[in-house]
């Protein structure tokens, strides 16, 4: 089988041939990716995970949009129709299935080739591609050479929405193996609260692969609620990087649920730029069958007195795979800086494994840092307990899995999403009391 | 009710429980008690099922069924209980929804309906009272945190909810307080009826002050070497292990 | 307060490194550089058999071949591989035939160090193998060792005496090919110590080897192998020193051990290398593979290292626990000053059932120096309940120095329970202050501090070493809080 080379080239050529706000800044990278190549196993930081061998001749890359806006309301989450709603189609931005209900006021939604043309272009300017800081490899810049199908949210000042904002990406693998290459970029005003859940829906049955980069800025006194639900199934290859940057004293709270996939690949960055910020991160890998979830995340206090917690817990069942790499940088100047990192890991499944990585880079003195990891089985003493109890092995096997999972779950703030995942991890556990 | 036939146990093929001979009939407490390392938390987790111990030989029936054949569940369910000497403690399981999956179990396993909520709390709360536990203990994870006392009254408060035919209370006392002993023993005292039993395992004799057994085993070497009624506890707290020791180890000689 | 810590810590930094002196003796050496000569000269001055040279070609020829790692967390200038000497030898007159000949220039420099070659002398035990540049020296205690079976001599002797031994084991840890430094210590490595534990033999006691660099310019190239067999135990302790020079040192080594069924070998090293001085000029690079394997059940291999010398260390004592129910330990102080560099850490390799590892490192970072702490545990698919427990913590002392954690785990059995857990923090001053207040000095107290902090692992050091040990951690360190 041949790589996708030709087949990239060709549609970049297409799209950047249109010329636009973002045609230079998109060359920039297509050179770059040409330089770069798309990582691999040597790579320290792809070690685990073969992304590369998905990206063949057999990618399908095309605008063809054949959803309805009725179609589209079926795949809508349960209890989320007041929600603010962006759809991306295929990796590209479609405005007229997306909705804003919050007011206009409050809450900007617009593709990212107009912002970057507009009142908004100074901060397009500086925050597009800050992620290429800490990610400064082929498949990110392979997704910036491809910008122009991204969109721009902007919270304005001072508001708290009413609702919260949910992007669906959609997927349609019914032409063969569907490349899809969101970008969102996303600017949080002094003082603003937001809710931002993202999840994916592959239609058509078969394989997908989604290279996604999602950059937000926080500003002083903003709370972000941010969460990333991946079920979309077995088929489904993704590599994607969420970079939150804190540019004021704030609150940024991550939580990403990893059910289902092929290769699933989540970079998740807070990089804390301000004196005082809190930043949590939470993260759910339940996996079966031969998925691979690779879990890297970076904490970079990079000014003093921040806080810091971060829990990410895998279950592994049948031959699937958890990777989990945290870094916690801190920082020359970073003094008083209080960072938690905790991995939990439960291999369930004869051929499951799991390999982490927690990593801790301290250049400052006066810093309270611990990191944590445990792979184990279940504790035979909790086992035994419940037993003993009368409560059947089966069920006490999933009683103490469910209970290991769900403090994650519980982590995610919106009521809905949470009690929508809270259902998708009990189904999978098998757990009912 | 409970016919124990010189049972053999061993750990890591370390023989420890060499021939115990026990009849347990309805109505009755018994109490073994014995120097440390003598067997006594052994025979309590052979009798619950652990997995670490392996039955070497003897027989032991339980309401006319092999004990020994059942799952640990399946010994719950037929009314076995036992009162672990360290509770184990389980982040993210909450004491309620735990006790409300067995007590809902064993009812299954009787063929009766589960208890629905209303019920449940009903029952919950009546047993509370019994062990003078707090509605917030059981609101939390199980065990997680709870002091040495907590943890102690909440296996008390688990066995009032699933009402057991047999109750064996590992060392149930150690660690803890007088007013603790009292509250314990209380709840044990109330839910004696004379259908149940009660093997009641333990080092000294402070705790039969409370739960006054009708009779006395003391385990020395994996064997039980005297029996008697509350008495033998009594001398047993004036003279100490040793000197039952010193006359079995003579016999041994 | 600040300011005190501040004047403490300077003058500790600026403690001079009492072994630094030079002993003038005459030397015989290689010409400067590296070529296949260069390792035919060596084989040749030690008349070497043929397949012992064999061996060190093959490995040359390897290293050619081969790219300097560049992974580890450390930076230095690159190194010249032709501007150095890789074989020195102090001349003696004569070749001693008892340790009463040797060159009393060379007996002295062992005493200085704290290390007698006079077995009337030694009060303890202990029997000491002297390596000094290139060669060893001397070995005491030899024919009471042998009466037990113990074989315990230099490397060169080995090669001579006990041939089969040697091309049985040799390498067979540490393949020449296993990276640059042991391709590169394979071509040309000048000495070392063997020893070797017949079955079910307890060694009567400690068995040592003192390394030191004396000449400029050289490189020490040592190679070490301990064999235990069956049920065999013995205590290896390995201590270093060079004089201060303004150049760096090459230093790269390789132990290999083997341990059979049920054999203990426990292996001790407090490595006091030159660690330049306060600019960070000058001091010894020390790139070194150690690697043990337990070859049989039940067989146990214990690590314990106190590392405070050397402006760079790269170092990863490593346990393949191949037999089943072996035990594979790492016991870790490493201290960084002024602007030393210490990568080191261990990789427990679990292939055997029911195997375990322990692995306990403290990295005590000062000055402007940086400090990671490097790890792999790895658990088979079919090394069933292997079990690992790690625990790596990092002490700050100043604003200008740095800690690291790299950790790497990885596990492909659901049988299998590993836990890793790590912290970093700096000397309190709530700590100093409580000190302070019943009567203990601060330089006293971060002492006491940094000794506590590191008591699990000097706890593991034999008696002979543990005195030792805690003096150079005091010396290194004492008040030094910023």
């Amino acid at each position: 089988m041949m790589d996708a080379t030709n087949i990239l080239k060709e549609a970049f050529d297409k799209q950047n041939g249109a010329g636009g706000n973002l045609a230079e800044y998109q060359q920039e990278n297509w050179n770059m990716f040409s330089g770069l190549g798309l990582p691999a196993i040597k790579h320290e930081e792809w070690k685990y995970t073969r992304i590369r061998n998905v990206f063949t001749d057999k990618l399908v890359i095309n605008n063809d949009n054949n959803l309805s806006k009725d179609a589209l309301e079926k795949l809508i989450l349960k209890g989320t129709e007041n929600a603010n709603r962006i759809v991306f189609i295929n990796g590209r931005f479609d405005a007229t299935l997306s909705n804003t209900t919050d007011s206009a006021e409050a809450l900007c939604i617009k593709p990212l080739e107009a912002a970057a043309g507009d009142e908004d272009a100074n901060f397009v300017n500086i925050n597009l591609g800050h992620s290429q800081r800490y990610h400064g490899d082929g498949i990110n810049a392979l997704n910036a050479a491809f910008a122009n199908g991204g969109v721009y949210i902007r919270v304005n000042k001072g508001v708290s929405l009413d609702n919260p904002i949910i992007i669906y990406h959609i997927s349609d693998s019914s032409q063969g193996l569907r490349f899809s290459q969101p970008r969102i970029l996303v600017n949080i005003q002094e003082a603003a609260q937001v809710e931002l859940i993202e999840t994916y829906i592959n239609l058509g049955g078969g394989e997908t692969l989604t290279n996604e980069v999602v950059e937000i800025s926080a500003e002083k006194d903003a709370v972000l609620h941010y969460v990333k639900l991946q079920h979309e199934g077995e088929k489904t290859n993704y590599a994607g990087t969420t970079h939150i940057r804190q540019t004021g004293k704030c609150l940024t709270h991550a939580v990403t649920v990893t059910l289902s996939g092929a290769i699933v690949r989540n970079n998740l960055n807070m990089v804390m730029e301000a004196e005082h910020g809190e930043s949590h991160m939470y993260g759910l890998y339940l996996l079966k069958g031969n998925t691979l979830a690779d879990n890297h995340t970076i904490v970079d206090n990079a000014m003093p007195h921040c806080f810091s917690n971060e829990l990410y817990k895998g279950i592994m069942d049948d031959a699937s795979t958890g990777v989990f790499n945290g870094k916690i940088f801190v920082r020359k100047d970073a003094q008083k800086t209080n960072a938690y990192q905790s991995n939990k890991n439960i291999l369930v499944g004869e051929n499951a494994s799991a390999n982490t990585k927690p990593q801790l880079e301290i250049l400052a003195d006066d810093v309270k840092c611990s990191h944590g990891c445990t792979i184990g089985k279940l504790d035979e003493d909790a086992l035994f307990y419940l037993r003993a109890r009368g409560i059947s092995a089966e069920n006490a096997r999933s009683m103490l899995l469910h209970a290991f999972a769900i403090d994650i779950i519980e982590q995610i703030k919106n009521e809905e999403i949470k009690a929508y995942a809270e259902q998708l991890v009990a189904e999978r556990l098998s757990f009912n009391i | 009710m409970l016919k124990i036939n010189n049972l053999q146990a061993s750990i890591e093929e370390k023989e420890i429980l060499k021939g115990i001979n026990l009849d347990i009939k309805p109505g009755e407490i018994h109490a073994i008690m014995g120097p440390n390392g003598s067997g006594k938390s052994t025979l309590a987790s052979v009798l619950a099922g652990r997995a670490d111990y392996e039955v070497t030989g003897g027989t032991v029936e339980f309401m006319g069924k092999d004990l020994l054949e059942l799952s640990p569940e399946d010994r719950a369910k037929e009314g076995l209980f036992l009162a672990f000497q360290y509770p184990v403690e389980i982040p993210g399981v909450s004491t309620t929804n735990f006790i409300k999956s067995a007590v809902n179990e064993k009812r299954k396993y009787l063929g009766l309906e589960p208890l629905d909520a209303a019920q449940f709390l009903r029952n919950m709360k009546e047993k509370m009272k019994l062990v003078e536990i707090d509605q917030s203990l059981l609101s939390r994870s199980l065990n997680e945190g709870f002091s040495g006392g907590e943890k102690k009254r909440n296996e008390i408060f688990q066995m009032a909810m699933l009402e057991p035919k047999l109750a064996i209370l590992d060392e149930t006392d150690s660690g803890l307080d007088i007013d603790a002993l009292r509250i314990v023993a209380n709840g044990v005292n109330q839910l004696r009826t004379k259908d149940n039993a009660f093997l009641v395992v333990t080092h000294y004799q402070r705790l039969l002050d409370y739960i006054v057994p009708d009779f006395v085993h003391v385990l020395y070497k994996g064997r039980i070497v005297r029996s008697g009624t509350k008495e033998l506890a009594k001398e047993l707290e004036v003279k100490g292990y040793d000197f039952i020791k010193a006359e079995v180890d003579q016999e041994l000689a | 307060m600040h300011e005190e810590n501040d004047d403490i810590l300077e003058q500790i930094t600026s403690s001079e490194y009492k072994y630094g002196f030079v002993t003038d003796i005459e030397a015989d050496e290689a010409p400067k550089g590296l070529s296949e000569d260069t390792v035919r000269f060596i084989s040749a001055k030690k008349n070497e058999p043929a397949w012992m040279l064999d061996y060190r070609l093959k490995a040359y020829r390897h290293w050619l071949t081969m790219e300097e790692p560049k992974w580890p967390n450390v930076e230095y200038p690159p190194i010249n591989y032709q501007d150095i000497i890789y074989y020195s030898a102090p001349k003696q007159k004569i070749a001693p035939d008892s340790l009463d000949d040797i060159d009393p220039e060379l007996r002295k420099t062992f005493e200085k160090l704290g290390i007698s070659l006079n077995e009337q002398k030694r009060l303890t035990g202990v029997a000491v193998d002297a390596v000094i540049d290139s060669v060893s020296v001397a070995t005491t205690f030899k024919e009471e060792l042998s009466k037990v079976g113990v074989i315990f001599c230099s490397m060169s002797e080995a090669i001579q005496e006990h041939p089969d031994l040697i091309k049985k084991y040799l390498g067979s840890v540490v393949p020449a090919t296993d990276n640059y430094f042991t391709a590169l210590n394979s071509a040309v490595f000048s000495d070392g110590s063997f020893c070797f534990i017949p079955k079910g033999v307890r060694c009567p006691m400690e068995l040592s080897t003192y390394f030191r660099i004396n000449a400029a310019n050289t490189g020490q190239f040592e190679r070490t192998l301990i064999v235990a067999e069956d049920e065999a135990y013995v205590s290896y302790l390995e201590g270093c020193t060079a004089p201060m020079r303004d150049e760096n040192q090459l230093h790269a080594a390789v132990v290999e051990i083997v341990a059979m069924e049920k054999a203990e070998v426990k292996y001790s090293t407090v490595q006091n290398w030159y660690p330049g001085d306060k600019e960070g000029k000058g001091g010894i690079y020390n790139f070194v593979t150690k690697r043990g394997i337990c070859a049989g059940a039940h067989a146990k291999i214990s690590w314990t290292q106190v590392e405070t010398g050397s402006s760079i260390t790269w170092k990863y004592p490593s346990v393949i626990l191949k037999g089943d129910y072996s035990i594979g330990e790492f016991y870790s102080v490493a201290v960084t000053n002024n602007f030393q560099q210490a990568d080191t850490g261990t990789k427990m390799v679990h292939l055997g059932k029911n195997t375990k590892s322990r692995i306990v490192s403290k990295g005590i970072s000062a000055g402007k120096s940086q400090n990671s702490y490097r790890g792999l545990v790895s658990v088979a698919k079919n090394a069933g309940n292997a079990r690992n427990f790690s625990q790596c913590d990092s002490l700050l002392l100043g604003d200008k120095c740095g800690a690291h954690t790299f950790p790497y785990i990885e596990v492909k059995n659901n049988t299998a329970v590993v836990e890793h857990e790590a912290t970093t923090s700096k000397i309190g001053e709530d700590q100093i202050f409580y000190c302070n207040q019943r009567g203990i000095d601060t330089e006293t107290a971060v002492a006491l501090i940094v000794n506590g902090f590191a008591k699990e692992v000097m706890n593991q050091l034999p008696m002979e070493f543990a005195v030792e040990a805690q003096k150079l951690l005091a010396i290194s360190l004492e008040g030094s809080v910023g």
